[in-house]
Order: C-alpha cells, then structure tokens, then sequence
C-alpha cells in the first residue's frame, strides 16, 4: 500500500482560523487522493529519536492537486499541537502517512440526508464533506449542528456562512454554549436530546449521521440520536478523546 | 491527547474513549490493509458490524477494541519490542477479510 507509507510533507501555508486552531496546508510528495472524512498520521521525531505520533483530520475537499489542509486545535500542554502551532514555519517539512480511514467518510454516492454533528475542531472532518458537497454541486439535504464555546471559537465561520447562503440544501445550526453575540438567535446551550429533536425534524429518519468531537460530546450526542429513532448503524462516530488532541 | 484542566462543556463518561478509526493507522501496521470499513462480528453478542464502529481504548499497554454494542472486548493488540505484534481475537466470531 504506497499511500501508506511514511512521506515527508511540505508546510505550504499557515493559517489561524481562531485563537486555538490553526489550519496547516500541506504538499503531499505522493498522493492519491482522500476522501471526505478520512485522517492522516502525523509523526515529529526528536533529534533523541523519541517519536510521537498523532492522527489529525483532512478539513480540505478531495481535490487532484497533491495538497490536503489539516485544522488542529493548540491543546494546552500538549505534546504535538503546541509545536505545530508556535514552532513550525512554512516550508517545514514532518513525516504523514495516508489518507486512513474507510468508515467515517461521505463521499456523496448515496442519496440519504445527512447530518453532520460537531464540537469543536470536530468540525473539521465534517467540513471536508461539506466543501465536498458543494464542489460536486450534489443537492443531498445536508444539516451541520455545530457546538462551539464562544463566537470566537467557530472555526470556518464566513465560509460556513457563504456556504449556506448558496440555499442549495446546505443548513447550518450553530450553538454556542459559553457566550453568545448581541441579538444571537442560535442555541445558547450544550447540544442535547430536545435540541436534536427539533433538528431532526428538518433531516428525518432516514438521515445518515456523522458526529464527530470530544468523547463526551459524541457519547452523548451518539445516544440521544439512537434514542430519537436513528439505527445505531446511522450513527457514525469519531471521538477526539478528552480534549480533541 | 492531553488531558487539561478547563470545565467540560459535557459530562465527562469514559472520556477516554476513542473509536477504531482513530488506531485505523496501526491496524494498517498489523493487517496490511485499511480495517475500518471491514465487517467482524462479535463473538460474545453476534453484533455485526464495520471495524471501524467499535470502540478504541488506547491507555492501556496496546489497544483494545470493544463491540459497540454490547462493549466486549473483541481485539487485543500488542506491539512488542521487536516491532511484531501479538493479536488476540478471541472476541471475533469473524473479520471478512
């Protein structure tokens, strides 16, 4: 499997989506494409040869250009995000394999709605099936509820907006749950069972879900959706651990 | 991952928990090719399911699998110092490979 071999990527371009997060463009020497969904493996190797490794979303679309975006939010004392927040500048280079992954994706075959459940930087997988849908103009209702802390920690924000201005079927429902901008008419609280009742009344039953965020979150979220009808096989899950390392 | 001290918006369950997708690099490692779409069943509730829809506990020493279902152990994988890993599938009734 070539594609899964370790390559050494190319910083092309830095980005701060908010003041946690910061999206990291990459060139990829070898690489055969990804799929809306999948992960890459990021390994630093210290000048000791201690290695650490960590697995990161692709928020960009599957594109023909050897170019992926990794969004990665700064996890305070941690090992891996830290550095490739404060340290690494363009034209770094660190070792990636992939892309990984065959079942958290959508990939815009099937006709099933679909909704999209985020916290925080759980945002960014789902983002690449966003960008996806609209590339390929596909018209599959799709809803995004997407939970963040503060209007300052929406990452996409603008592009989320501009997106959903296309009315191409796109809905998206934010809730942010610490504070909340004057006049805010979204959720003011934590996703919970009767927040996604009234969302599912505009996706349905026959939705497929994708939720994707720290594990509280996804647990939660992943039992009221099996409680409101959903098929545990409708649910599909990536947990980003305590913090969303 | 990094456990940090801010107040979680949500209430902490097993907040360690993870999902095979986020190990689907190791098993790459050991089985030669992506698991997360493969289907297994469980040898201890018959569940069947994607590999990928189990769930991933990766504290202990190697990484265990459990059944989303009914939360048994399915997959226990080692890897050793010499880099060759030791598989317990004792879980699986099978993996359609």
């Amino acid at each position: 499997m070539a594609a899964l071999n370790w390559q050494l990527a190319t910083v092309t371009a830095l980005h701060d989506e908010t003041p946690r997060v910061k999206t990291l463009s990459l060139r990829m020497p070898a690489w055969l494409g990804h799929r809306p969904g999948q992960h890459v493996d990021l390994r630093l190797t210290a000048e000791d040869g201690y290695q650490a490794e960590r697995s990161y979303s692709i928020g960009s679309a599957p594109s023909d250009q050897p170019m992926i975006d990794l969004t990665i939010e700064r996890v305070t004392d941690g090992e891996v995000s830290p550095f490739l927040h404060d340290v690494l500048t363009v034209g770094d280079k660190f070792e990636v394999r992939g892309p990984i992954g065959g079942y958290f994706v959508w990939d815009g075959a099937a006709a099933d709605p679909i909704l999209l459940v985020a916290g925080g930087s759980g945002v960014v997988p789902l983002m690449a099936m966003v960008r996806h849908r609209a590339q390929i103009g596909s018209g599959v209702p799709c809803t995004l509820l997407y939970s963040s802390r503060t209007p300052d920690d929406i990452i996409y924000a603008d592009e989320l907006t501009r997106l959903s201005d296309r009315n191409d079927g796109l809905r998206v429902i934010h809730a942010l749950t610490r504070a909340q901008p004057p006049g805010w008419t979204g959720y003011s609280r934590r996703i919970d069972m009767s927040m996604l009742a009234e969302v599912m009344e505009g996706t349905g039953r026959m939705a497929q879900a994708y939720v994707c965020g720290p594990t509280p979150l996804v647990e939660s979220v992943a039992e009221s959706l099996v409680s409101l009808g959903l098929a545990p096989s409708q649910v599909r899950t990536e947990r980003f651990g305590p913090s969303g390392s | 991952m990094t456990l940090h001290n801010e107040p979680a918006d949500y209430p902490a369950v097993d907040a360690l928990t993870l999902d095979a997708n986020a190990v689907a690099g190791m098993l790459i490692d050991v089985f030669g090719t992506d698991m997360t779409a493969t289907m297994s069943r469980c040898a201890h509730c018959g569940n069947r399911g994607q590999v990928g829809s189990m769930r991933a506990y990766t504290h202990a020493p190697g990484v265990v699998l459990r059944c989303s279902i009914c939360t048994e152990v399915v997959l226990r994988i080692m890897r050793r110092a010499d880099g060759t890993y030791l598989v317990d599938a004792r879980g699986a009734a099978y993996i359609r490979m």
